[in-house]
């Protein structure tokens, strides 16, 4: 009992930190917003009439989801990749030798990286609104959180485990082109996934930001290709998994 | 019987006792087989050329690396098998700046507090307090980014003593520092030293510094103690004058060439970025 109380006040200061850091560099929030604002406008007015042509609907109500997952997974990635700038500026060490197991200080900061990309997507959800997207239902609209949540911590575990493995900066570019790019574009977000090569659907098959793209576009805009059960059970098991993966990882690393 | 008595009375006086140790990367030997003992409530100054195992070894003290063979007991914890035991006596001034810039003077010390348990009244008293100390109690609100290389020093010897650690580990505390800067530095530490008792395990490059300030000293080099005892000791034994010169005749005079680690590279390209 004591010691959950103990692990407890360690996984909220963290996530705490998380959150003050985020809130201090408006340069950041501000920047991470314009490319989903992008995307929102140029692919939404650029490629909207020929949606609409091939029968597809209103575009914005179709690509919003996916743009929101999009700043959710960019945000949380760069977020569990922070561990880096923390090497580079020495703070990792003093959480290193602090008393208490690593796996609750990799919690804490996933949390806090997951808190802050949350809250990322429910901006771009408030930008969409204003470039024409509306959610089929106001009431059930709020459901999409438990999606974007889910997508929001597996990913900054998945970032934090990668970057538990990493020296220096030296291989982000490649995460960043191998991996994060892949992911979004692989994932749905972009285009309807009925009538697709059959590779290209394998792919997106495999891809756990499919299942949450899914998810959120099946609450805001009733649309979907899987199940919200389906989308559910996939996006909790690869949350687990990464954050098993996650703390493995951060608890070896030596500096 | 006896013979327990007195292994116990040894593992009380003796705070750290290092048997053996031994560090390799990659076959290479960065700590190769050294042993000695710090007594309670002592300054022991680790000294010794770049590239000697000074971090190496204080690193393995504070289970940031695991020792590849030999026993280390800090206040009577191995820090391999009871690492949180050893976490709680101990407190570390590391060598590069380990702040977080972006939270204030009074966050990073209640960061801190928290996550050494420090129960909240006793944790908000001493964080006052421990700024007096340190002369930094008119920038607590302020972020640590705005602090000067000195400021940052002070505030992290501050943290150090937070949770009233047995120990505290210095690597090259007064590296980079103004004379002033350090003699107040010192001051505070000596003050901590004997009013509190806390052992104070400190490696330095500045010879005077560790002639003044320490109970004992231990000299390593290529990862072996080649000298061990007092200042005194040391001058006797090498016929010298200063300590600088027992240093140089311990140690010779050729100079060490240090390979860059990956956090050093990373610092370097995080200075270009900022340009």
């Amino acid at each position: 009992m004591e010691k959950i109380k103990k692990y407890s006040k360690v996984i909220y200061i963290l996530w705490l930190r998380q959150l003050k850091r985020y809130s201090r560099s408006r340069a950041r929030m501000v920047g991470s917003l314009a490319q989903p604002t992008l995307f929102l406008v140029a692919m939404g007015f650029g490629f909207g009439p020929i949606f609409q042509k091939a029968g597809g609907g209103n575009y914005i109500q179709f690509l919003a989801p996916g743009i929101i997952a999009m700043s959710i997974i960019f945000t949380a990635m760069f977020g569990g990749m922070e561990v880096i700038y923390d090497r580079q500026f020495g703070f990792l060490k003093e959480t290193l030798v602090a008393p208490v197991p690593r796996w609750t200080i990799m919690l804490g900061r996933t949390l806090g990286g997951a808190t802050v990309s949350t809250a990322q997507g429910l901006v771009v959800f408030f930008i969409a609104l204003l470039v024409g997207f509306r959610p089929e239902n106001i009431f059930t609209a709020p459901l999409a959180l438990i999606y974007m949540a889910l997508i929001a911590t597996s990913f900054t575990a998945l970032g934090t485990a990668i970057a538990s493995t990493m020296e220096d900066m030296q291989a982000f570019p490649l995460v960043m082109n191998f991996l994060i790019m892949p992911l979004f574009f692989l994932s749905g977000a972009l285009f309807p996934l009925t009538g697709l090569p059959k590779a290209i659907q394998l792919i997106i098959r495999i891809n756990p930001l499919s299942y949450g793209v899914d998810g959120i576009r099946g609450i805001l805009s009733h649309q979907m290709h899987f199940t919200f059960h389906t989308d559910l059970f996939i996006l909790l098991a690869f949350t687990l998994a990464t954050l098993a993966a996650g703390s493995y990882l951060f608890s070896k690393i030596e500096v | 019987m006896l013979a327990i008595s007195i292994y116990a009375l040894i593992r009380v006086m003796n705070i750290i006792t290092v048997k053996n140790l031994v560090k390799k990367f990659d076959d290479r030997p960065a700590v190769d087989d050294i042993s000695f003992d710090v007594k309670k409530g002592e300054i022991f100054a680790f000294l010794g050329p770049n590239g000697a195992g000074k971090t190496t070894t204080i690193k393995m003290f504070t289970t940031l690396l695991k020792p590849t063979s030999g026993q280390i007991l800090i206040n009577g914890f191995d820090p391999t098998t009871n690492s949180d035991d050893v976490r709680q006596s101990f407190g570390i001034i590391f060598q590069d700046p380990s702040l977080d810039d972006e939270l204030t003077a009074f966050e990073n010390l209640e960061f801190h507090g928290v996550l050494y348990n420090v129960p909240k009244k006793i944790r908000r008293a001493r964080i006052e307090e421990l700024l007096k100390i340190v002369e930094l109690e008119k920038r607590r609100d302020d972020l640590v980014k705005e602090f000067s290389g000195g400021m940052k020093r002070r505030l992290e010897i501050a943290r150090g003593l937070l949770h009233h650690p047995q120990i505290i580990f210095l690597d090259e505390p007064t590296l980079g520092l103004d004379p002033q800067t350090r003699n107040h530095l010192w001051s505070y530490i000596k003050d901590m030293n004997q009013k509190e008792g806390i052992t104070v395990f400190f490696s330095t490059h500045y010879m005077e510094e560790a002639d003044r300030m320490s109970d004992r000293i231990a000299i390593i080099d290529n990862g072996k103690i080649v000298a061990e005892g007092t200042a005194e000791k040391l001058k006797a034994d090498t016929a010298s004058a200063t300590l600088e010169d027992a240093f140089l005749k311990l140690t010779g005079k050729a100079i060490r060439e240090e390979g860059a680690n990956a956090v050093d590279k990373l610092r370097t390209m995080g200075r270009i970025w900022r340009r």
